[in-house]
């Protein structure tokens, strides 16, 4: 009893860091509607800056100082990013937000790596909270107590905040009613950068006090965002008081596990310490399927100008089966003309571009945000591994892969078509994220962070050359099929969906079914590129369903250009290119990757070969003109 | 003789705002029911609760004498049920063609083929529909070029794809020029007596309801405040004091 008192304080204490960055998410969502991946990113830095002030000066001034200083460092961070970027992307598709911000997050993770290198940092502990004070006859740390008052004085200060001044009314009117705002004569592009670098200086604030709890690192940023999304979506976008009761849940849910330790249950030894982040998803979606919008969220209008550049698609004409037989002679012909080198990343190019395209159709067609693709090509790459592990021969390993991802999708795509928006796509990230921890933390099974190694195709196709022309067989079956899909029936009654919901659902279709089934073939082809991917690499780590696979495949598709045919494989040849050139030159490639995304967000947000498009749609109609 | 659709005690509210409180009425088979009141009277509200894309709070709606209430608006469509919208609603990146082409693959079960090219579906078919509506020369244009009288007779096709039993139009004549007015809703009314359709449709425009409707119910603030034939409802006092200073009845 004293042991689930205690883990209740552990977890409460844990909640006010987590409430912290998760409100401050959570009004910058409501206010400009930006999904704000940099936000775990402000989290890790405001623990950077704490570090550094509080080392600096090494006293009680140095460390509340710092906090101070953390929270205050990133906000102004928050507003040269929000005036110099962020404001010049609130009209664009949610999709391309999301690139824009995940590319802050690379700069700013290799910005962290420059300044403060790679080791993680021990900060010092809170000075006059270093003691502990006995409670239920156990030791308890005193700045864990702190922590706790802290997180709900926050609330109230937040809450009254919120209620009593000016600027707590606008926020509340752009939060619930944008024309109104409008109406209002307010200034809008200052509240909006008032409320991000509130929020940013939540963010570094909540990360500073995380400084004597757990050391400063490198990968903090998409810890923290996973947790954040969960606790946004479960309590619901823009609540104050959803993102307090949601955080107070997670934390507690997690302490509980780790409480728990080891149990045996139905004859299986179950590791509950380990299963923290899938037990957080797991209420996640629960609550979601009882409380779609989560507990304290209303639902949202998204008006938003996803214009639809897409032109009337009809049948392919003679010259687009005429490029594609050209094409595919070339591609088969690569590997007579260059070296193996290029064989290597082509086949890279070959697998990326099925993974890009089977997430266009999710993203493309049927208009539906996935932030978690790569869920799909990680169980696909585990699955082909583990079977190949167990004596499996190379085709009955990959339809194993393929198997269990297309299992996975039909069972996750389940949850997700449920929902609509901005919480589908943050569950998809959510369940892609469940597949990670799953993958990183049962050792006994995937081998943990290290992976499964020694994957090998047959004595055939060792050959790189051979496996090339395999993986242009087998991906470019699979680019076909998805282009196919997209001139049936099927694939009209897709987009019927995504056009129009009402009309598509006025005219019969069940349109959630129907995204269903997109969300179950893109699942299974982004699982037929990670089951090739397991075998053209020998050896897999829990990176092939990270957050940022996702978030690269994302990249590919809106590289290329949204709900065009070749987009996706132009995406992933250039993404593929550029990510290889760049890595061999530079240490710092990330920041330089997301520097080159930004630009083209910003520049060309119709991605390469949608511009061609207008470019060549203008210039037949100047010269029809 | 079982009314093609009978409305009974239907009530639904938003929160605190009573849309529709409690209304009874029916419509049958050949017959045009005009539905009219002044701006926020609940005809929206009536269509949402009747084609199933809202569920009422209470009362029931039967489509020849079969309890529909609640049913999903897919559901409606397969038992000919067939609407069109007030904020006209198409599928923008398709051509008009398409548009009614993918209704008909649905009326027709194989809207979810994928060993098919979609455009080589009911093409036929399709144009006869467009022929009757008179868009038959900005068949393959995209539909969002199109302006918006052209997209209510879109619509008028789309839904006559369904070969309805029930048709619902909401205002399917904004934002036309009279004669268009007079082309489309004759259009509506021939296909309504000759294939024994119901049509319950609502209108702003009083020419257009006192020259096409069979019958008129007209609500007031979720109300039914008055039915009957024109002349009747022409002639009713409370009506007159409805639409007073707005429009002349
Ligand atoms: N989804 C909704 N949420 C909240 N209130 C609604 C909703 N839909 C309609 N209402 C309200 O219900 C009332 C009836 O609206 P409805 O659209 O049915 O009127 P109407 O008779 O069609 O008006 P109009 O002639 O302007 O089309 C109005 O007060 C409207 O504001
Ligand atoms: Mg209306």
């Amino acid at each position: 009893m004293t042991a689930l008192l205690v883990q209740t304080l552990n977890g409460l204490a844990a909640a006010s860091s987590l409430f912290l960055v998760a409100v401050g998410l959570s009004l910058i969502f409501g206010v400009t509607r930006i999904v704000n991946f940099a936000h775990g990113s402000f989290y890790m830095l405001g623990v950077y800056i704490a570090y550094s002030v509080a080392t600096y000066f090494g006293n009680a001034f140095g460390f509340w100082g710092g906090v101070l200083a953390a929270g205050v460092a990133v906000a102004l961070l928050g507003v040269i990013v929000e005036v110099a970027i962020l404001r010049r992307i609130y009209a664009a598709p949610e999709l391309l937000q999301l690139i824009a911000t995940f590319a802050l997050v690379l700069i700013i993770k290799d910005a962290a790596l420059y300044i403060w290198g790679p080791e993680d940092l021990l900060g010092p502990r809170a000075p006059g909270f270093t003691g502990a004070v006995e409670i239920f006859g156990r030791p308890f740390p005193t700045y864990d107590l702190l922590l706790i008052v802290l997180g709900v004085a926050m609330l109230f200060a937040l809450t009254t905040f919120i209620k009593r001044t000016r600027f707590g009314l606008l926020l509340r009117a752009a939060t619930e009613d944008r024309e109104m705002t409008d109406a209002l004569g307010v200034n809008q592009k200052l509240l909006f950068t008032a409320v991000f670098a509130l929020g940013c200086f939540l963010a570094g604030f909540g990360g500073a006090l995380q400084l004597p709890r757990e050391p400063a690192t490198l990968n903090m940023d998409l810890n923290i965002i996973a947790d954040v999304f969960v606790v946004v979506v479960i309590g619901g976008l823009g609540s104050l008081y959803g993102a307090f009761v949601a955080a107070v849940i997670i934390s507690l849910v997690k302490a509980y596990c780790i409480g728990l330790g080891n149990v045996a249950m139905f004859g299986v030894e179950f590791e509950f310490s380990k299963l923290t982040l899938v037990a957080e998803f797991i209420v996640m979606a629960l609550v979601l399927v009882f409380k779609p919008n989560g507990l304290f969220g209303r639902p949202f209008s998204h008006p938003r100008a996803s214009e639809v550049i897409e032109t009337p698609i009809g049948k392919p004409s003679n010259v687009q089966y005429a490029t594609l037989l050209v094409g595919l002679m070339l591609a088969a012909s690569l590997p007579l003309v260059f070296d193996e080198y290029t064989s290597v990343l082509a086949t890279d190019v070959l697998i990326f571009a099925l993974f890009a395209a089977s997430l266009g159709l999710i993203i493309g067609t049927a208009g539906l945000g996935s932030f978690g693709h790569a869920a799909y090509f990680g169980l696909g790459a585990y699955g082909a591994a583990l079977a190949a592990k167990a004596g499996f021969g190379f085709a009955p390993s990959l339809v194993c892969g393929v198997a269990l991802s297309l299992t996975a999708s039909i069972v996750f795509g389940w949850f997700c078509v449920r929902l609509s928006g901005t919480y589908m796509a943050m569950l998809t990230l959510a369940f892609a994220q469940i597949v990670w921890s799953i993958v990183f933390q049962w050792d006994a099974v995937t081998g943990g962070s290290n992976g499964i190694v020694g994957v090998w195709p047959p004595e055939l196709f060792s050959d790189r050359d051979n496996f090339y022309w395999l993986a242009l067989a087998l991906c470019g079956a699979g680019v076909l099929f998805c282009w196919w899909i997209v001139y049936t029936p099927l694939g009209y009654a897709l987009r019927a969906s995504r056009d129009s919901q009402v009309k598509a659902h006025a005219i019969g279709l069940s349109v959630m079914r129907l995204q269903w089934a997109a969300f179950a073939l893109a699942g299974a082809l982004g699982g037929v590129a990670g089951a090739i991917y397991a075998f053209s690499k020998g050896s897999i780590s829990p990176d092939v369903s990270a957050i940022p696979r996702s978030v690269d495949a994302l990249v590919m598709v809106l590289l290329g250009g949204i709900n065009t045919l070749l987009g996706p494989v132009v995406g992933a040849a250039v993404f593929t290119w550029l990510q290889d050139t760049l890595a061999r030159s530079t240490e710092y490639w990330r920041a330089v990757l997301g520097a080159i995304i930004l630009l083209l967000v910003m520049v060309f947000p119709k991605g390469i070969v949608g511009s061609i498009q207008s470019l060549t749609a203008s210039m037949k109609k100047r010269s029809a003109a | 003789m079982t009314p093609a659709l009978d409305i009974l005690g239907l009530k639904k509210s938003f929160g605190g705002v009573a849309a529709v409180k409690g209304i009874d009425f029916n419509v049958n088979a050949g017959e045009a029911v005009a539905l009219i009141g002044p701006n926020g009277a609940g005809k929206t509200t009536c269509f949402n609760l009747i084609n199933g894309q809202l569920k009422p709070d209470a009362g029931s709606v039967s489509l020849f004498g079969e309890n529909i209430t609640s049913r999903s608006p897919e559901a409606l469509f397969r038992a000919g049920v067939a609407r069109t919208f007030q904020i006209t609603a198409t599928f923008a990146t398709m051509t008009v063609r398409e548009n009614v082409q993918l209704a008909l693959m649905s009326h027709n079960g194989s809207a979810t083929k994928v060993f098919c090219f979609a455009t080589s579906q009911h093409a036929a078919r399709a144009d006869v529909l467009l022929n009757d509506v008179g868009l038959q020369s900005q068949s393959s244009r995209p539909c969002a070029e199109l302006a918006y009288g052209d997209l209510k007779r879109l619509e008028l096709a789309v839904a006559l794809a369904n070969d309805p039993r029930l048709l619902l139009m909401d205002e399917p004549t904004a934002g036309m020029s009279p004669q268009e007015r007079d082309g489309l809703m004759q259009l509506a009314l021939t296909v309504c007596r000759e294939r024994k359709l119901a049509l319950l449709f609502t209108e702003h425009d009083m020419d257009v309801v006192f020259k096409f409707a069979d019958r008129i119910i007209v609500m007031n603030r979720g109300r039914l405040i008055a039915q009957g034939r024109p002349d009747e409802v022409r002639a009713n006092e409370e009506v007159r004091k409805v639409y007073l200073g707005s429009t002349h009845v």
